[in-house]
């Protein structure tokens, strides 16, 4: 939300109204940008980038049952999306049944419920899982519903070797800002590693998982303290995997991360740039990673929703094409661009056609693709780059001092200077000091109606009843064999995903997994 | 009156989306409310549990999920239940304009949603709570 006036970069780092050559006098373009796709990558992770083809649209859906959800993703596919995300809601990501109290009121509204295989398989069905890419936006049930998915494939006569897709399976984000946690760290770091090393068995092409700065932003971090909370979560992550054994050029290819893009288009590419430049250089030295994919930082962008406002709803058109711009300036390997009416409701059919149309007029009609990372070189850009750098190192050195992103988390450091930054932002811009169109300037009297998509209520009856019959005709006693099977290995070292699998398989539901688990590794609470 | 109002903020349900809740608890504080917060997922029952105990005189909901119509409506029945309906709820979140008239009706003094300025929220806070010290 800048203006001519605009001094400060969201960061808080100062911009300048001109800058020239000045600025760089020591800068050396073959140490800080290198070639497209080349170490450091901060011109981008591939030589060819948008010029061979664009990047993944993909577009995050899911709300009611499965059906509906279904019938969602098939119509995206028509419209050409190129890739699932699946939404859950949120009894699913907390591992709650539909059925379960806590679930009251929640099941459907923000994702699709998913209870059991029984779900998943009327979720992809009629999508063959060999010619899609799936994302799944699930994090401390990443492992069940990865499981479930490699399920439905194998029912499909697709074999997991050629499923791929992403999990979002970072667990360590939802203390600091999203709050769908279950587990506490340590045994949650413990299944991530797990997946990983069950991935690079059963299903090499999946990504492990998407560590991510996204929900920081949205909870009012900085992009510097985005990118510095998600490396440091990235860092703590590749060193748990090494504390177990493995190799880090086997799993750390399979690493992706996933960021905002905010309205600010010049500290947005810059931010990006730096990202990639800093997690290239944490890989190669402190992991002596050699394999060159281990050193790429690969992301997802989603455009930011915190910026969109309810006042005039359809401005937000405006807004997530600025936002989708500097995604694509940055250098995304996917993108998700939001609905215009994420700020009041979820998106109805016609927002989320307009919002995939306009990645469509961004990848085919500017002219962005046609050459790659063209800001390179830019005074201005090549500044800012180097000062959001530093800026991100200083936060990833405070993680560090305190022991890493689990025992800073632990001390409440990260959502701490999130909240801080929140409430920095909300008082600029109840002074006015911060523009934001349609809210604190350039208002109407009144607003138009706007009628909203619902999720039928109904809908949590119905798959209490499916749950209901789902637990009279299994097989009981396989599915506590089972889930015994599967606490066995949570207590001891082995990889929980194959009892886990077998659980699934015998169609125990999500909740009664994630309740053998809790059983076992206890729940986190958090400090307040 | 001396005391300052008491207010919780609570974040009923399983959504983990706090930023709002923690803007306007930092902008209550800063306007001389005393503020609990509650932390995330809590049930409506807890919720009741917390204001009752720690002598409440309003109690802010924030709800982002979608379940605001369910979750509000526990709320209320929970406090009827406890005979504390003199303590003032009152709410925000993304919640549809359409779903404001149902949910006043239903007993929430005030729905705040997105785009409200803060000091608004104070402000209605100071004039429109009714100081309970001693009350129950």
């Amino acid at each position: 939300m800048s203006g001519p006036d605009m001094r400060e970069s969201e960061s808080g780092l100062p911009i300048e109204p001109v800058y020239g050559p000045d600025d760089l006098q020591d800068w050396d373009a073959g140490e800080k940008l290198g070639a497209p796709g080349a170490y450091p990558f901060t011109r981008g992770v591939y030589p060819s980038m948008y010029t061979g083809r664009p990047w993944t649209m993909r577009q995050y859906a899911g709300f009611g049952t499965a059906a509906e959800s279904n019938a969602r993703y098939r119509q995206l596919i028509a419209h050409g999306t190129t890739g699932l995300s699946v939404a859950f809601d949120l009894p699913t990501q907390m591992g709650h049944d539909s059925d379960a109290p806590i679930a009251h009121g929640e099941v459907g509204k923000v994702g699709v419920a998913i209870d059991s295989v029984e779900d998943m398989r009327v979720l992809f069905g009629g999508i063959p899982l060999d010619q899609v890419s799936t994302s799944m936006t699930i994090n401390a049930p990443a492992a069940l519903l990865l499981l479930l998915y490699q399920l439905v494939a194998e029912e499909q006569g697709v074999s997991a070797d050629r499923l791929t897709g992403t999990i979002q399976n970072d667990v360590l984000k939802e203390y600091i800002a999203r709050g769908t946690y279950i587990f506490p760290p340590k045994p949650s770091l413990r299944l991530t590693a797990d997946i990983f090393r069950y991935c690079r068995a059963e299903i090499p092409r999946w990504n492990t998982i998407s560590i991510s700065g996204y929900h920081m932003a949205e909870a009012g971090a900085s992009p510097a303290q985005e990118i510095a909370f998600t490396l440091a979560d990235g860092i703590e992550y590749v060193r748990t995997a090494v504390a177990a054994g493995m190799d880090v050029d086997d799993f750390a290819p399979r690493l992706s991360f996933f960021f905002v893009a905010r309205t600010t288009i010049l500290e947005e590419v810059a931010k990006f740039r730096a990202a990639r430049r800093i997690w290239a250089r944490v890989m190669r030295e402190e992991f002596g990673a050699e394999n060159p994919k281990s050193l790429m930082l690969r992301f997802h962008t989603q455009t930011a929703g915190v910026q969109l406002t309810a006042q005039q709803p359809e401005v937000n058109l405006v807004r997530v094409a600025v936002q989708g711009l500097a995604a694509v300036l940055g250098g995304t390997q996917s993108l998700h661009t939001n609905s215009f009416d994420e700020a009041i409701a979820l998106p109805t059919d016609k927002s989320a056609r307009l919002a995939l149309r306009t990645q469509q007029v961004l990848a085919h009609e500017t002219d962005v693709t046609a050459t790659v990372d063209p800001f390179a070189g830019s005074y201005a850009v090549e500044k800012l780059t180097d000062d959001v750098e530093a800026a991100v190192v200083g936060l990833m050195d405070r993680v560090e001092e305190l022991g890493g992103a689990v025992a800073a988390i632990e001390r409440g450091f990260q959502k701490g200077e999130i909240e801080r930054n929140a409430y920095r932002i909300a008082q600029e811009t109840d002074s006015g000091e911060r523009v934001v169109v349609g809210v604190n300037r350039f208002q109407l009297d009144e607003e138009e109606p706007y009628e909203p998509l619902r999720v039928d209520p109904a809908i949590e009856a119905r798959q209490a009843e499916r749950l209901a019959k789902l637990r009279a005709q299994r097989d009981q006693p396989a599915v506590d064999a089972a889930l015994t099977a599967l606490k066995k290995a949570a207590e001891g070292d082995d990889n929980v995903l194959y009892p886990m699998k077998e659980a699934l398989k015998a169609r125990a539901t999500v909740g009664e997994v994630c309740n053998a688990l809790r059983d076992v590794w206890g729940t986190y609470v958090p400090v307040t | 009156m001396n005391t300052p109002i008491r207010v919780v903020i609570a974040k009923p349900g399983l959504d983990g989306h706090d930023r709002g809740a923690k803007v306007v608890a930092r902008a209550l504080r800063d306007a001389g409310v005393e503020v609990i917060y509650t932390g995330l997922h809590q049930t409506p029952r807890q919720i009741v549990d917390t204001a009752i105990q720690e002598d409440a005189d309003g109690i802010g909901l924030s709800v982002l999920s979608g379940a605001h119509m369910t979750l509000f409506a526990e709320v209320l029945r929970l406090l009827d239940e406890a005979g504390a309906r003199d303590i003032t709820v009152f709410g925000g979140g993304i919640i549809p304009e359409a779903d404001v008239p149902q949910l006043r009706e239903m007993g929430v003094a005030a729905v705040f949603t997105p785009g409200c300025p803060t000091p608004r929220i104070a402000d209605w806070v100071i004039q429109n709570i009714e100081h309970l010290t001693g009350a129950r």
